[in-house]
């Protein structure tokens, strides 16, 4: 018996379908299962973080990372491309695409997040002098004073991550919201950090961090990429089980369902190698590229497209055609 | 997390504006949310193949082209 | 005078577009109103519930368009609406894959059909960046958080040099026009190429 041509059309029976009832029946079920998990659940809406808040509810953690900006250790000033040529970025092998695209988008952090913001501060000739002065000094100065200033930031933030006691060097007072660090040989970067929590607190950085190119703005990679360099976001993102470590690609805030079909994707980074693997990042992204283009090819892949045929779920999907077209059927 | 009159407002019958509960096994964590998503994904694929489709009648009717 | 129509020209672009098309999709072919009888499970609605699902994203997300992207964000009705897109978006991941496995398990790509499984699995692909470009235009601190983020897996592969998750303009504007063309036409190609050859027989026993 030849097998049947299933490239040409079904010869068998047919049954009357209004296809255009379906598709509205099926636009005003979904329609009502929306509207009603809506009314139901609501959705989430938490509010974003400001780097006002950020240097009002964490000013050491603020000046911590301000610091780094201003001596290009931060997260951003040693990121590479696309912000800058600081690093080669991460790698596969022999393939380096994240340098090979290119500074798109330049960033220095130590003039677009300390300095220029600074010198939009008016009537503060200390500040003035203090910009003048840091920019006028060689680099080597710089760095020297930018280290010292960190030094003790640093010891504070390693002690609080290991639950020891604080060092001296760095307080709060609580009564004025004021920070001191005491931080010999670090020149006018003291008076520099000052100034900039200062414009912090008072939303002045949020505005000349977006602005600083031109009125209208629509990109926030600046403001967002030193809050990243900070604690806030990721201090939120732990509270609501967002980060990588909780397999948090795949949440949302609150209790909500998030990204369900991110599973996969999530999934390498909580096993070896990619785990502890620098480069995590693009070889995860590789082996999901590869697992696609093998999703899209199903129909060309031998053995993944005969598992249908050699686990027969098939006969139940069928299994009224199998038994009206069985030869004890027919009348 | 908001406050009561807020999730009223927003017109929540149920409050999901809470820290999530995780369901932690081997190395998976994931969201009580999400677990529940994949469970009824799975629950209504075993259904939609097992449960009988109507109009069996009609089609024996119209059975040969 | 003559009222007959011009003479049909042979080299006409119009006239052979217009050929291909009816030669390729009759109407009864296009809009049939008959199916064969083995369409008979209810694992087959979840295509057309695909497409309902895509048509109430869409929809509500038209409102939230219509009203700009802080609405939402200070008034009830507007949260309401987005509470529908995100559902919305929710149910049609869920029908979609509940579509995707029902189709490999019939192995739908038989007879010719290959193209119906390609054009199914690229929109899949698509539709997740398009709920990306979503995410990160929330304007609240989960957009923060996922922009923050997934700038390090796309600029890992050179992505982020061109498509940067933390510029809202332009995230914005690939999510409200370019993904969801993108995701509309491939569902359309999907769904002719359907019409074109017919939903997939089932297996013939007699083979082993």
């Amino acid at each position: 018996m030849r097998s049947r041509d299933d490239t040409q059309p079904w010869k068998g029976g047919y049954q009357p379908y209004d296809l255009v009832k379906e598709a509205c029946i099926a636009v005003g079920v979904i329609a009502l299962l929306a509207i009603v998990l809506s009314i139901l659940f609501s959705s989430p809406d938490d509010k974003p973080s400001t780097i006002a808040q950020w240097s009002r509810t964490l000013p050491v953690n603020f000046l911590t990372a301000a610091a780094t900006e201003l001596d290009g250790t931060s997260g951003t000033a040693g990121y590479g491309p696309p912000y800058n040529h600081n690093s080669k970025g991460v790698h596969a092998v022999f393939l380096y695409p994240q340098k090979w695209l290119g500074v798109s988008h330049p960033i220095d952090t130590a003039r677009d997040f300390v300095l220029d913001p600074l010198k939009t501060v008016p009537n503060d000739p200390t500040l003035q002098g203090a910009i003048a002065q840091y920019e006028s000094a060689p680099a080597a100065t710089q760095k020297a004073w930018g280290e010292a200033y960190a030094k003790p930031l640093e010891e504070t933030a390693a002690a609080e991550e290991e639950e020891k006691p604080l060092p001296k060097t760095v307080s709060l007072d609580p009564a004025t919201d004021t920070v001191t660090v005491q931080a010999p040989g670090a020149g006018p970067v003291g008076t520099l950090m000052t100034g900039l929590l200062s414009l912090a607190k008072s939303g002045g950085l949020d505005g000349a961090l977006l602005t600083s190119d031109q009125f209208f703005q629509t990109d926030y990679t600046k403001p967002l990429l030193f809050m990243a360099d900070g604690g806030l976001l990721e201090k939120r993102a732990e509270e609501q089980h967002l980060l990588g470590e909780q397999w948090g690609m795949m949440n949302e805030t609150g209790s909500y369902p998030g990204q369900a079909w991110l599973w996969l994707y999530s999934l390498w980074y909580q096993v070896e190698p990619f785990k502890s693997s620098e480069n995590a990042d693009i070889w995860v992204l590789l082996l999901m590229s590869v697992l696609s283009l093998a999703f899209i090819a199903i129909p060309l892949l031998p053995g993944i497209r005969s598992i249908p045929r050699k686990i027969p779920i098939y006969k139940l999907i069928w299994r009224e055609h199998y038994r009206e077209s069985s030869p004890r059927s027919s009348a | 997390m908001l406050s009561t009159a807020v999730v009223v407002a927003m017109g929540a019958i149920v409050n999901l504006n809470h820290p999530a509960h995780t369901v932690d096994w081997s190395f998976i964590h994931m969201s009580v949310a999400n677990v529940v998503v994949i469970g009824l994904m799975l629950v209504v694929f075993v259904l939609a193949i097992l449960l009988p489709f109507p109009g069996a009648a009609r089609r024996r009717g119209g059975g040969g082209s | 005078m003559s009222s007959a129509p011009p003479k049909t020209r042979p080299g006409s672009w119009t006239v052979r577009v217009r050929e291909a098309g009816v030669a390729a999709l009759p109407p009864e072919k296009l809009l049939p109103d008959g199916q064969p009888t083995y369409v008979a499970s209810w694992i087959y609605v979840f295509g057309v519930a695909s497409i309902a699902s895509l048509v109430v994203i869409v929809a509500s997300g038209s409102i939230l368009a219509l009203k700009g992207p802080a609405w939402w964000h200070y008034t009830g009705v507007g949260h309401f609406f987005n509470s529908i897109h995100m559902w919305a978006v929710e149910l049609f991941f869920f029908v979609m894959v509940v579509h995707l496995w029902g189709k490999y398990w019939m192995a739908a790509w038989r007879g010719g059909r290959a193209r119906v499984w390609m054009t199914g699995a690229v929109t899949f692909l698509v539709a997740v960046p398009t709920a990306l470009t979503g995410y990160v235009s929330q304007q609240n601190f989960d957009a923060q958080w996922i922009a923050t983020q997934a700038k390090d897996g796309l600029n890992s592969v050179g992505v982020g040099a061109f498509f940067n998750v933390t510029n809202f303009g332009q995230m914005y504007s690939y999510h409200v026009l370019l993904l969801p063309m993108a995701v509309i036409g491939l569902v359309t190609a999907h769904v002719l190429l359907v019409r074109r050859h017919g939903v997939v027989p089932p297996f013939e026993l007699e083979e082993r």
